[in-house]
């Protein structure tokens, strides 16, 4: 390294990592100089917690190089990672609830006096000096349980600092933050950045990364796009680059007649997670609820399906009310539930595919209270055939079947109930990009047939090849709704983010009258 | 009170320790042994003023307290440990075994002997949850079955007899130092030492940690394996040195010696404010609670209470604490979903946009003091 220019503090360069089929990232480049914030950007999915994630030891890299000050490393674990000077904040703060604030700080590298004993003295003085400097007023000794989420952000970022990191990782440290505690991070951050330390900002908010930030990289679908100065670009550009592909015909929709109106959605509200939810779905319609991941669209499908309660609005499908707080009372007016996490919410992996696909409609296989295979077997029958799941036999385990084949048991399942509302979140995370189209084909013939489906999609050219409207969410109201025609890249996505501020509260108010006239 | 946790710095530190121990559990389960005793000596004489009523208040729990001791370093890891009692009856034997095959053996040799057998024991059940991943409370009660096996294997029919002990070591059973049984005193001894390593040591600190959240543990870069590792054998040692108070107290040693006792140590932790789901609670609350454990069990006969309400009373008190527990931590909760309705997406929070305009550090903390209502937890 020659001495007139210092070696970059973290330099990543083609970096890979797959998990199973799935490429999470395939080339992740990344370069931080010191006394720098660096913002990271790019869509759900594009590799930014990934390659975070190997940065700080969580996962280990298939290939490219990664170096840290210079030097070539490889982290084994966290411990590595934070001993060479880098510390992380993550998006879900991940705090010991029953340890007071400051053992959540210190743990494990607790100031200590004669004879290696915890000196408790030093160390409240020292996380109260943290809250000063944080500009917070916590009580040090107070257990961490309890706190709100800004404040165990806070008590994540005096960590942080504690550490005297050479490099600073912060995934979305303002998601949940008001504005007082982001002007105050920001000070930190930029005082920081004063010291030579190297600062990496990941944001979905575009004022605060031209705000705060010198530097931009955007990635996406895994891999290294641009980096350049913040000075030189604009948020048109930046948001041209996140999203600056092809929307193929990938994923056609077929057109299928718009029939009567199955469910209708007034005035959803629930305290901290949505707001104002109105809209409509028509037979043979697939509306897509597009936005960042977090903007509280599982949480409203959640509701209206009553897996979640909530505090005001009312559900009605095919004009009949649909009491909140009891998915049975849901399937059993109509409405099918096809989770984001099929493997825990949907799936019994362990069982066979047939008493999967029955396992919903049960109640009316048993005779006598005893269900027998053979009965599960001919239930489970012709919905597989109809979605052509490719199992040897139905007996077969869901285990060892693929990504693609498992929704699809998944979704068999649920038709055997003869919803007129299919609601699916994230019908082809994890599922490779062959088996997606088949995925999306069967979305479409059974919108065609007259199902009402509701899609949750983080992938952009799902939503705008799928979809025949496109509701997109942000910070739990709807911010526009799109038809066909409308919805482009750069329309949904500026949807998903533009109108997110610090306080922001007249905006979301405007968002939300906005979002009840078009609805 | 409420002002002592808004205001950390504006009470002086005696105050909060006293504010601490007012509240805290290890009062409460010491308040209801000192009722029990005064209500059982008022009732006969004999309970306190007796002969040896003394020295059997303080002599008999000190085997469970050993045994509760351990067992809380374990709970306070979410683990569980059931083999105790076998890995005790195991070690008991032993020391019987060693004064019979090698006459004239020191006694300290034999404590030592069983402390290192009952930590032999305890690292097998360590190595089996932290790196085989097997949950604690599947493999301890494998090994319980099977310690207790190799016990009756190598006992056969065979007990260990007064006579086959050395007076001086029988001796340590009843003998006393100023009115305090010397087997209490370790007891104590053992207390204060992981009372001590739990509160003020990293390592220490690290198990509430783990038991707190594991996952959380294993991001910070904590060394979880090897800490709980460090519990099951501690938790193994403390059972083993029971095994030898055990033959020391009663002078003979069968084969159904310590059976059931890994269910009274775990009930003792959890009478003495244990979380049973990791985290939270002090030996001494385990101690007290064994101490409240044992001598229930000997004062409801006094009191002329019949064997099954003796059971009863028992098993009410474990699932009140428990529940106790489910309702504190539940408050707690509830005040953290009141909390988040001042987040963000609730609607402008007034009391934090007030002081917008000066929220730059460093900031003196004053200017900010009033910004949030911080409920108190607890």
């Amino acid at each position: 390294m020659q001495s007139s220019t210092p070696a970059p503090t973290l330099e990543l360069r083609e970096v890979s990592k797959s998990f199973g089929p799935v490429r999470a990232l395939r080339s992740g480049t990344l370069v931080v100089e010191p006394g720098s914030i660096h913002a990271l950007i790019g869509e759900n999915g594009a590799g930014k917690s990934t390659l975070i994630k190997i940065v700080a030891g969580v996962h280990r890299r298939d290939g490219g190089v990664l170096r840290f000050q210079g030097a070539e490393v490889d982290f084994a674990s966290t411990a590595e990672s934070k001993g060479a000077g880098i510390a992380v904040i993550y998006q879900e703060p991940t705090l010991f609830p029953d340890l007071s604030v400051t053992e959540n700080i210190f743990m494990g590298r607790q100031p200590v006096g004669a004879g290696r004993r915890i000196d408790y003295r030093a160390m409240y003085a020292e996380a109260e000096a943290l809250f000063t400097r944080l500009g917070v007023r916590i009580d040090p000794r107070r257990p961490a349980r309890g706190l709100s989420i800004a404040d165990q952000q806070i008590i994540e970022i005096a960590k942080a600092i504690s550490l005297d990191a050479a490099l600073l990782i912060m995934d979305e440290p303002t998601a949940a933050l008001s504005g007082v505690e982001v002007e105050r991070l920001f000070a930190v951050a930029r005082s920081l950045r004063d010291e030579g330390r190297a600062l990496v900002f990941i944001s979905h908010r575009f004022e605060e990364v031209f705000e705060l930030c010198d530097t931009v990289t955007v990635m996406r679908d895994g891999a290294y796009v641009s980096t350049r100065p913040i000075a030189d670009t604009t948020v048109d550009a930046l948001v041209a680059e996140m999203v600056g592909r092809e929307v193929s015909e990938l994923f056609p929709k077929q057109p299928a007649e718009i029939g009567e109106v199955v469910l209708s959605v007034r005035g959803l509200s629930s305290a901290g997670r949505f707001r104002d939810i109105d809209f409509e779905v028509r037979a043979g319609e697939i509306v897509a609820l597009a936005g960042l991941v977090g903007a509280g669209r599982s949480e409203i499908v959640r509701a209206v399906f009553g897996i979640d309660g909530y505090d005001a609005g009312a559900v009605t499908l095919l004009g009949e009310p649909v009491p909140p707080r009891s998915p049975r009372a849901a399937i059993r007016a109509g409405m099918a539930f096809v989770p984001e996490d099929r493997r825990h919410q949907g799936l019994v992996t362990e069982s066979s595919v047939a008493r999967n696909v029955a396992s919903v409609i049960r109640r009316g296989l048993s005779r006598g209270g005893i269900l027998s295979s053979r009965a599960e077997n001919a239930a489970a029958a012709p919905w597989a055939a109809r979605l052509e799941v490719k199992t040897g036999a139905l007996d077969m385990h869901a285990t060892t079947m693929s990504g693609g084949n498992q929704q699809k048991v998944v979704i068999a399942k649920w038709l055997a109930t003869e919803p007129r509302l299919l609601i699916i979140d994230e019908p082809t995370r994890g599922i490779d990009v062959g088996t997606k189209a088949e995925v999306h084909r069967l979305l479409s013939d059974l919108a065609g047939q007259g199902l009402a489906i509701v899609m949750i999609s983080s992938e952009l050219p799902e939503v705008l090849g799928m979809a025949d409207r496109v509701l997109v969410v942000c910070e739990g109201r709807i911010t526009a709704d799109l038809d066909r025609a409308e919805a482009t890249p750069e329309s949904v996505m500026r949807a998903a983010t533009a109108s997110v501020t610090h306080t922001g509260t007249h905006v979301r108010a405007e968002a939300g009258a906005e979002g009840r006239a078009s609805a | 009170m409420s002002d002592a946790v808004l205001q950390p710095s504006a009470a002086s530190p005696a105050r909060r320790v006293l504010h601490d121990v007012l509240r805290s559990r290890e009062l409460a389960v010491a308040l209801v042994l000192v009722a029990l005793v005064v209500v059982t000596t008022a009732n006969s004489n004999a309970f306190l003023f007796g002969r040896t009523g003394w020295r059997d208040l303080l002599l008999t729990p000190s085997m469970l307290v050993l045994l509760a001791v351990g067992q809380t370093a374990v709970i306070i890891t979410r683990n569980v440990d059931l083999s105790v009692g076998s890995t005790l009856g195991l070690t008991a034997y032993l020391t019987g075994r060693l004064f019979i095959d090698v006459p004239g053996i020191p006694i300290v040799v034999v404590v030592l002997a069983g402390v290192a057998m009952g930590a032999a024991l305890g690292a097998v059940n360590g190595i089996l949850v932290a790196w085989g991943r097997v949950p604690a409370l599947v493999v301890t009660l494998g090994t319980m079955y099977v310690y207790r096996g190799a016990f009756l294997t190598w006992a056969g029919s065979d007990r260990i007899n007064a006579g086959d002990m050395p007076r001086a070591f029988r001796d340590l059973g009843t003998d006393s130092i100023l009115g305090i049984p010397v087997l209490t005193i370790v007891a104590l001894t053992v207390l204060v030492v992981v009372g001590y390593y739990l509160r003020t040591a990293r390592g220490g600190r690290e198990l509430y940690a783990i038991g707190s959240d594991p996952a959380a543990a294993e991001l910070y870069g904590l060394k979880v394996s090897r800490r709980i590792l460090s519990a099951f054998v501690l938790s193994g040692a403390l059972a083993g040195l029971a095994g030898v108070v055990s033959a020391a107290r009663f002078g003979t040693v069968s084969s159904s010696v310590g059976m059931g006792i890994e269910l009274q140590a775990v009930g003792a932790a959890v009478i003495g404010g244990v979380a049973i789901f990791g985290g939270s609670g002090t030996v001494w609350g385990a101690a007290l609670g064994a101490f409240l454990l044992v001598t229930i069990n000997r004062s409801l006969p006094v009191l002329g209470i019949s064997d099954f309400w003796q059971q009863a009373v028992v098993g009410a008190l474990i699932v009140g604490a428990i529940v106790l527990d489910r309702v504190l931590v539940r408050r707690q909760e509830r005040a953290l979903v009141a909390a988040r309705e001042h987040g963000p997406d609730a609607g402008p929070p007034p009391d934090r946009t007030a002081s917008t305009s000066s929220g730059l550090p460093p900031l003196v903390a004053s200017e900010t003091h009033d910004e949030r209502s911080r409920e108190v937890t607890r």
